[in-house]
């Protein structure tokens, strides 16, 4: 047993016979599997198997017509809902990136970062604004928290540059470190490597990996290329159609049938 | 070179602006002395045109509504402060002027969140996701409601919101100029306090967690609510905000002309303000409101003479035209704005 597989614990997030359907369209059916403290999970799957209508169920962005989703919370109590809301996401420590970047594009990298701290600001809105008393100090905390994850990602020098002037690799970086920055307990990744060059992506896997050894941060991540997913996830769940039909470590689902016919088609 | 060669229609525009603003001077057709008079009256205007652009600007960047609304917000605002100013004395017998004044303000502006609360709760909520046209009508529903509504409770007559500030012109600079300059001190200390509520604004958008979640949602609904900021909480906190600055535009303009139902009528003169200055910037409706109040007072008062003389005309009426002539002039050059947001759409 290495390292890695002995830390993962119990499992943190459930999802149970999730169906979810646009109009006559189902985008997923009966979809189950479960999620482990610590670990990296895959999401992998042709396009259209519904990867990313799965994130938007587990982060209360789409409501499921059916199902159940069980979450363990920051506060480590776990509860049960036939469906998320964002906000409710947000506050037991679900945080996401997005497939199309979705940052704030008129603001400083910093003040994008800064805002996955706002859920926990509490002080006085007047003592803010005039920068005083406990504001302060709670504003200097939080921003020694935001200036680590800009250590971490490797962005200083970009610190004050409105995010929507830089490279799309960097862009991904400040979206990963918004996340970072709720100190998420599942950090949910939408192809957080799409439409990047080798060396980008090499970046990124050292970076999620690193997320994961050094905070413990469980991950879900969708993401095209096998061998990045190979590589670094623990286990994989596989989709086609909206169906589950493949599940279980990366060298279980390399060898199942299922699979290999979803991806290559089947000889007839 | 390239980018002036692009660029010309807009720089044409504004070197013509700027010619427009130094060309009474150059002509001889004013004494210095009476061209400041002029330009400060133009910029007094405009703060106020500026003040309920703003409204319009804070509205439309949070939620993507262009909210028609806003000049009756102005009315409804400064009727409750005249009205609750007169009846705050009567009712409890307080003498102080100051202290009704501060009392019917306060209340007003309460009135102005719980507007704002109502806005989002019956309205705002139920028509997310739909066509901006949609929540255009729906502004312009909210627009009738309270104008009529703010007569059927504060009345319908002209009344009067008395700051107690001096209404007679001081003359400054007389050693300056020949003759000096005649200024309203009323006007300074409106001013001031637009230029203080600006201020305001600006730390509370750049400093607090509370704007800075503002102005994530402005950019991206979507990811802010991933963040775990409350869309539903940020409509109200703007909506908030507008209702507060049409106060505070309200109580100025009320005090300077009384209030009446014209004054739900000052929202038309922000809109080729939003135009001149981008319906997204902030510093852009500042500006824009500066630049039109200034730009119809010069186009009053020298221009007209002018065209009179020339055409043989009756005069008369350019400062009603003159704000939608320059932003529609603005609309075929730079649709987007001084400072707002291009789009530029990926196909």
């Amino acid at each position: 047993m290495t390292n890695r597989e002995r830390r993962i614990g119990e499992v943190i997030l459930r999802v149970d016979d999730i169906s979810l359907a646009f109009g006559g369209v189902k985008a997923l059916t009966d979809v189950a599997f479960d999620v482990r403290e610590h670990e990296v999970r895959a999401i992998i799957g042709p396009n259209g198997a519904g990867k990313s209508s799965m994130l938007n169920v587990i982060n209360g962005v789409y409501t499921p017509q059916v199902g159940r989703i069980t979450f363990r919370g920051t506060d480590g109590r776990q509860a049960a809902f036939d469906h998320m809301n964002p906000r409710r996401a947000a506050e037991m420590g679900i945080a996401r990136t997005f497939q199309s970047l979705a940052l704030f594009k008129g603001m400083s990298v910093l003040d994008n970062i800064m805002t996955g701290r706002n859920l926990r600001m509490k002080s006085n809105i007047l003592l803010q604004a005039v920068r005083f008393g406990p504001a302060l100090a709670e504003e200097l905390e939080h921003r020694a928290f935001v200036e680590n994850i800009i250590d971490f990602l490797e962005i200083q020098a970009y610190r004050k540059t409105p995010v929507g002037r830089l490279p799309y690799g960097l862009q991904k970086r400040v979206d990963l470190g918004r996340a970072l920055a709720m100190q998420p307990r599942l950090l949910l990744l939408d192809e957080p490597m799409a439409g990047m060059n080798v060396e980008e992506k090499e970046d990124m896997c050292r970076f999620i990996l690193d997320v994961n050894d050094e905070f413990g941060t469980t991950i879900v991540l969708i993401e095209h290329d096998m061998g990045v997913v190979m590589d670094i996830s623990d286990r994989v769940v596989v989709l086609d159609y909206g169906r589950k039909i493949g599940d279980g470590t990366p060298d279980e689902v390399r060898a199942s049938e299922a699979v290999i016919a979803a991806y290559l088609g089947v000889a007839h | 070179m390239g980018n002036l060669k692009k660029n010309w229609p807009i720089i044409t525009l504004i070197v013509g602006i700027l010619v427009g603003m130094v060309a009474p001077l150059a002509l001889g057709l004013s004494t210095p002395g009476f061209y400041v008079e002029v330009l400060l009256g133009g910029l007094m205007s405009g703060v106020l045109y500026s003040l309920v652009a703003l409204g319009f600007v804070l509205i439309f960047k949070a939620s993507g509504v262009f909210n028609f609304a806003q000049g009756a917000m102005v009315l409804f605002a400064a009727l409750a402060m005249a009205r609750l100013a007169e009846w705050i004395p009567q009712l409890t017998g307080i003498e102080s002027r100051l202290v009704s004044n501060m009392a019917a303000f306060l209340i007003a502006m309460a009135l102005m969140v719980v507007f704002a609360w109502l806005v989002e709760r019956l309205v705002l909520r139920h028509l997310v996701n739909q066509e901006g046209v949609v929540l255009l009508m729906a502004t312009l529903g909210i627009t009738y409601f309270i104008d009529g509504v703010g007569q059927t409770v504060w009345g319908s007559d002209i009344y009067e919101i008395n700051l107690g500030l001096p209404k007679t012109p001081t003359l400054v600079a007389d050693g300056l100029f020949q003759g000096g300059i005649l200024i309203n001190q009323e006007d300074l200390v409106a001013a001031l306090i637009a230029g203080l509520l600006v201020l305001a604004l600006a730390m509370f958008f750049q400093k607090t967690s509370t704007g800075r979640a503002l102005r994530a949602v402005a950019d991206d609904h979507q990811a802010a609510q991933s963040i775990g900021i409350p869309l539903n909480t940020i409509w109200v906190i703007v909506w908030a905000v507008a209702g507060i600055v049409a106060l505070v535009a309200g109580m100025i303009w009320g005090s300077k002309l009384g209030v009446q139902f014209s004054l739900s009528l000052i929202a038309l003169k922000a809109l080729p303000v939003v135009i001149l200055g981008g319906l997204t910037s902030v510093p852009g409706a500042i500006l824009g409101g500066l630049i039109i109040g200034v730009g119809e007072k010069f186009a009053e008062v020298f221009l007209g003479p002018i065209l009179v003389r020339t055409f043989d005309l009756a005069g008369g009426g350019i400062e009603n035209w003159f704000a939608y002539v320059l932003a529609l002039a603005f609309l075929l050059v730079r649709p987007e704005g001084l400072f707002g947001e291009k789009h530029i759409d990926r196909v």
